[in-house]
């Protein structure tokens, strides 16, 4: 579950996964398969097809060995997990499905207490992001023409270093011997450094800072296309202008609010080098909870159980967004 | 193509009553942008319950105008009172006007009733007012069914009523229409029009309309000010701007025109002879004007007031050319008619259509006499 390929499949499932279920569900088998012949003879199948082979190769094939070995038990062997299908009396093939690891996901509080605080960590981030984000969109999109381009640069131009050098870089910020704390020492604000790595602190810094841009895309997205004769008009009607801007341009930017917000929240909630790297014993993230079942104990089907779990967490939680978005969406 | 206002009986032309105060005094406003002078030292006066149009092509200054009016944009220089209140330094959220915008501006996430409730919410009137006047609102624009609809249900002209009811609810002293009609279908423009007569005539609101449509400027107004370059070039009733302009452009500008240039021959107090090459005649115009003796100058013709006949007319020394048909437009309710004059002149006519199908119609080619009564003309200096 690496970071860099989490996001965008995550996305492109939704989006495109389902017009492919609904035919799927509509249609008969033989309807499909002529439907499929009829699109890759027009030379448009081959195109759409890429992406659709794409996903299946890379994104439903690795979920469906995920989801078997979830329900799989765990041995001490090469790979460390059973087989599902088993031949017993020679006669009967016996589909062997073990549910002990998702029930044990439930009885150990490590595991309810890590997905609890990964969403706690990835909400919070995510309102911290919104916070700081909406003042710089909506300055980015009032900014002057001319101007917004090179804003917008400057909001992507961090994407052209390393995510870990990144991470990095704020450990030598944050460290007791770091860059904030000497400086603070030799101006003499402090006579001992403050201890900020590996605490909540450090990972709601690290996660604030790397996901920032997520919040910024979108909501400038929204707030620059939104008609400034409408705040005339609200000014015009005995508005004052924050008024305006509270019964106007926050209603109208909501699209942009629960995207942003989600981009930075989905994320966020699997997130691992982040905790890994800043983030202490305090925080138990189950994203870390996963590598560690994964690499430390290689208890593979415990993990894999974790995975899918958290895999639905994300899928409610983007069925909601999408209802909310289209909520929001509807008098555009 | 004029429409003229039945006069109403108090409010009757109170613009020429020097006694009368005026509602809206605009005195020597001007506004820059950088080194672009938009609107250049205007003054105006408007009178209360006036529907008034502000008319020119685009870039004239007539929506700059309008933007000071509201408050959006604060004069460079000169200053602006309504109701005796100078509105200097008044934002647009303490004005006593309210503005029907271009694009409508209606707010999409809100229904028709709330977006026309929105003025009177931010007055914290009481809820049963608010209801009550928003209801009342809707039902004189006829949208009283689509109360809960949103922005994005509803048609171009329901849109364009939503807006108008939405910046009459608070009966603001003055109501600014950025080009009301503009994005109506012809059909609809014209029933709209008529509907808003009736609104301004009903709530007695004044009414300052921009618009580049004469046309629209016509039957709506009461008085109309042409605008060009940053400046009013002449303010007058729709009838005084179309019979009497003063100057070539809004001669120009108003309806068709065929302008003869000439030479003033002979002048007294109650008549002019101008000899122009244009025309191939001599014009005589049944008035006195104040310009010198052989001055250039130009005379307006409108085309509905040219006749056309195969025969001469009786006096055949003036007001009257030989000329070919060189082209003829069907426009049903008229036929517009391009006559080639000898002197190589083109001259527009329009005839009604009385008849549905005559014989002997005049046709292409035919050779034909154009002449028009001396009152007429009217001269331009300028």
């Amino acid at each position: 579950m690496s970071r860099q390929g989490y996001l965008p499949l995550g996305d492109q499932l939704a989006v495109s996964a389902e017009p492919l279920v609904r035919r799927l569900a509509g249609i008969t088998p033989v309807r499909l398969l002529l439907n499929l012949l009829g699109r890759i003879a027009t030379g448009r199948g081959p195109v759409i097809a890429v992406p659709y082979f794409w996903l299946i190769l890379f994104f439903m094939v690795p979920f469906l060995i995920v989801l078997k070995i979830s329900f799989a038990d765990q041995l001490i062997a090469q790979p460390p997990y059973s087989s599902l299908l088993e031949w017993t009396g020679e006669r009967y093939l016996t589909l062997k499905l073990n549910v002990a690891n998702y029930l044990f996901l439930g009885q150990d509080p490590l595991y309810w207490k890590a997905y609890l605080r990964s969403v706690e960590i990835a909400f919070f981030s995510a309102l911290i992001c919104l916070v700081i984000g909406y003042p710089m969109a909506y300055a980015m999109a009032r900014a002057d023409r001319s101007l917004r381009g090179l804003l917008l640069m400057l909001v992507v131009l961090p994407f052209w270093t390393s995510f870990l050098l990144r991470v990095y870089a704020w450990i030598g910020l944050l460290n007791n011997t770091g860059v904030i704390n000497n400086v603070l020492l030799a101006l003499g604000l402090i006579d001992r450094p403050i201890v900020m790595m590996r605490t909540n602190f450090a990972v709601y810094i690290g996660i604030v800072y790397s996901y920032l841009p997520f919040m910024i895309l979108p909501l400038y997205a929204t707030l620059e296309k939104m008609d400034l004769t409408l705040l005339e008009a609200a000014e015009d009607l005995g508005c004052r202008p924050f008024k305006a801007f509270l019964t106007i341009t926050l209603p109208l930017s909501l699209p942009g609010i629960i995207a942003g917000f989600s981009l930075v929240f989905i994320p966020a909630l699997g997130e691992f080098v982040i905790p890994d790297l800043l983030g202490g014993t305090e925080t138990l993230m189950i994203g870390k909870v996963l590598w560690d079942e994964f690499f430390s104990n290689r208890a593979w089907p415990i993990a894999s159980a974790v995975a899918i779990a958290m895999l639905s967490l994300v899928l409610l939680i983007m069925v909601f967004q999408h209802w909310l978005q289209r909520r929001a969406a509807e008098p555009a | 193509m004029q429409e003229s206002r039945k006069p109403e009986p108090t409010a009757a032309e109170p613009w020429k009553d020097p006694a009368a105060v005026p509602y809206i005094r605009i005195q020597d406003v001007t506004k820059k942008f950088g080194d672009f002078i938009a609107v250049n030292r205007v003054s105006l006066n408007v009178y209360k319950q006036e529907l008034f149009c502000l008319l020119g092509g685009s870039g004239c200054g007539k929506s700059t105008l309008l933007r000071m009016l509201a408050g959006f944009e604060e004069p460079t220089a000169g200053s602006i009172f309504i109701d005796g209140q100078d509105m200097a330094g008044i934002p647009p959220y303490r004005r006593p006007v309210n503005m029907m915008f271009q694009s409508y501006a209606l707010f999409p996430h809100m229904t028709v009733q709330d977006n026309v409730a929105f003025g009177l919410k931010q007055d914290h009137k009481p809820k049963r007012e608010i209801l009550d006047r928003v209801a009342a609102m809707l039902d004189l624009v006829k949208l009283a069914p689509f109360a809960k609809r949103k922005p994005h249900q509803l048609s171009g002209g329901q849109r364009q009523r939503v807006a108008l009811a939405r910046s009459l609810v608070k009966e603001p002293k003055l109501l600014l229409l950025d080009e009301p009609l503009g994005a109506l279908d012809r059909k609809l423009r014209e029933s709209t029009q008529f509907e808003l007569m009736n609104i301004q005539d009903k709530l007695g609101v004044t009414f300052i309309v921009v618009t580049h449509d004469q046309e629209e400027a016509m039957t709506l107004a009461t008085r109309i000010g042409v605008m060009n370059l940053g400046q009013i070039v002449q303010v007058g009733t729709p009838k005084e701007i179309y019979e009497f302009p003063i100057s070539r452009f809004v001669a120009d500008f108003i309806g068709t025109v065929n302008m003869f240039e000439g030479r003033i021959v002979d002048e007294d107090n109650d008549y002019v002879r101008i000899a122009s090459e244009e025309a191939g005649c001599t014009i005589f115009i049944n008035h006195g004007v104040a310009a010198p003796p052989n001055a250039q100058l130009c005379v307006a013709v409108r085309p509905e007031k040219i006749s056309i006949t195969r025969e001469a007319p009786a006096n055949t020394a003036e007001n009257c050319a030989q000329g070919i048909i060189d082209g003829i437009a069907y426009m049903g309710d008229l036929s517009v008619f391009n006559v080639k004059l000898d002197s190589g002149k083109l001259v527009k006519v329009t005839q009604p259509n009385l008849i549905r199908h005559a014989e002997d119609e005049i046709t292409w080619d035919q050779r034909v006499w154009v002449h028009w009564d001396p009152a007429s003309g009217v001269v331009l200096t300028t």
